[in-house]
């Protein structure tokens, strides 16, 4: 004879972490050099992307600026580890130090 | 081969905001890792970096649905999750084992062998920073000859184990070796244990900025003198059948890989070593070499 449902199922109770972003806050808190891209010189291959460890590197491929699109970096997550500088094919991400724009910000 | 376009049109599995360090390359790995293997994957994670870095209850950076169990039980849970899934009748989804160096070579390689002589339906992945890292950078079974850590603070003497060999032992159906800076070689290589049955292994190194003492933004190029070396070789086993990948295969010629040092001198942890560490430690690569190639020419 079937089991009914109830009988079939056998759970747990537990506690569950559900997916989101920022699960420890806003991590660009941590950063001290911000990767700055001079999209000029960019020329899209997204090499950047494929290394990010975070990742908070993305394409925008309706922006006008390119055919492409643009290249962008979301500072609220980027601890500004630099692999994306280092790893640049073109050298067109420049690590700017955080303090440089205290002033911008405010 | 995967090409790069592939992986980047995939969906990100991974979400920003996580609690790595910067420049983590087990973040990274595992990126590549649930690109590679798509949505349909349960993982189970041992007590480990990714542990840490997935996020503190009640959030994760991890979309796919994550078991966090005991330091060793990483591969007899996953063994439990396959059998589940068996009986239930979903051949579709994939099982990920996803744990460290510590996790696998020393502590959980009990559960580990015994999955494997079980010859259970799963992917294990071993992402080795070759040490503690976690818990402050301690020795383990995977650390290289020479590399100081907190409890070898003038470098470890004796050799590591060799977690891959190990599992070749087991005759299992798939046996690998991969690095974080090689994506496309990961991505391919966990494709094709997708597709077989049984237990597969891959051993992932991932250097740690941290542990290591290198600065952050050097971790993929680490990574990638590592292989260009030959200190860590890159090789798959379809079957028992050993083959050198092709990123590896013209470091077979020992004049053709870049002297150890450059590998080295990036790294803190073998600042002011005794040459007679680091002599043994490019002993112990030319004698895995030695191993490895050899092995290449048994055929079933």
């Amino acid at each position: 004879m079937p089991k009914t449902k109830e009988e079939d199922e056998f759970r747990v109770e537990t506690w569950i972490s559900l997916p989101s972003k920022g699960s420890a806050g806003n991590t660009g808190l941590w950063r001290t050099f911000r990767p700055v891209i001079n999209h000029d010189k960019c020329t899209r291959c997204e090499i950047c992307i494929l290394y990010c460890p975070e990742p908070c590197i993305t394409i925008d491929t309706e922006d006008p600026s390119h055919k492409k699109g643009k290249i962008i970096i979301d500072y609220d997550f980027c601890k500004g580890c630099g692999i994306c500088a280092n790893e640049c094919p073109q050298k067109c991400i420049a690590m700017v130090k955080e303090t440089e724009f205290v002033k911008e910000d405010e | 081969m995967v090409t790069t376009k592939e992986i980047l049109s995939s969906p990100e599995p991974i979400l920003p905001g996580h609690a790595a360090c910067a420049g983590c390359s087990s973040s990274l790995g595992l990126r590549y890792a649930l690109k590679a293997l798509g949505e349909n994957v349960i993982m189970t994670i041992p007590a480990c970096c990714t542990s840490v870095w997935q996020g503190p209850y009640p959030k994760s950076a991890i979309t796919v649905p994550v078991l966090n169990i005991a330091f060793a039980a990483a591969a007899s849970s996953a063994s439990g999750v396959s059998a589940a899934l068996e009986a239930k009748g979903k051949t579709d989804t994939t099982v990920l084992a996803w744990a460290g160096d510590g996790g696998s070579v020393d502590i959980g390689l009990a559960t580990i062998s015994g999955a494997a002589e079980r010859n259970d339906n799963m992917i294990y992945v071993t992402y080795s920073n070759e040490s503690y890292s976690n818990t402050g950078v301690q020795k383990s079974g995977a650390t290289p000859p020479g590399a100081r850590t907190t409890t070898t603070p003038f470098g470890r003497i004796g050799s590591p184990k060799n977690i891959a060999l190990i599992m070749w032992t087991h005759h299992l159906p798939y046996v690998a070796t991969a690095c974080t800076s090689y994506p496309r070689d990961f991505i391919g290589k966990l494709r094709k244990a997708q597709q077989m049955k049984g237990f597969k292994f891959i051993y992932l190194l991932a250097p740690c900025a941290v542990g290591w003492r290198f600065p952050a933004e050097k971790t993929i190029e680490v990574g990638k003198l590592a292989v260009e070396t030959g200190a860590h070789i890159l090789w798959e086993a379809v079957d028992g059948d050993i083959e050198l990948s092709p990123l590896s295969k013209k470091y077979r010629d020992p004049a053709k890989r870049k002297p150890l040092e450059e590998y080295l001198k990036y790294q803190g942890r073998y600042k002011g070593i005794s040459k007679e560490l680091v002599e043994a430690y490019q002993k112990y690569i030319d004698y895995q070499w030695s191993i490895i190639t050899s092995l290449a020419d048994i055929k079933k």
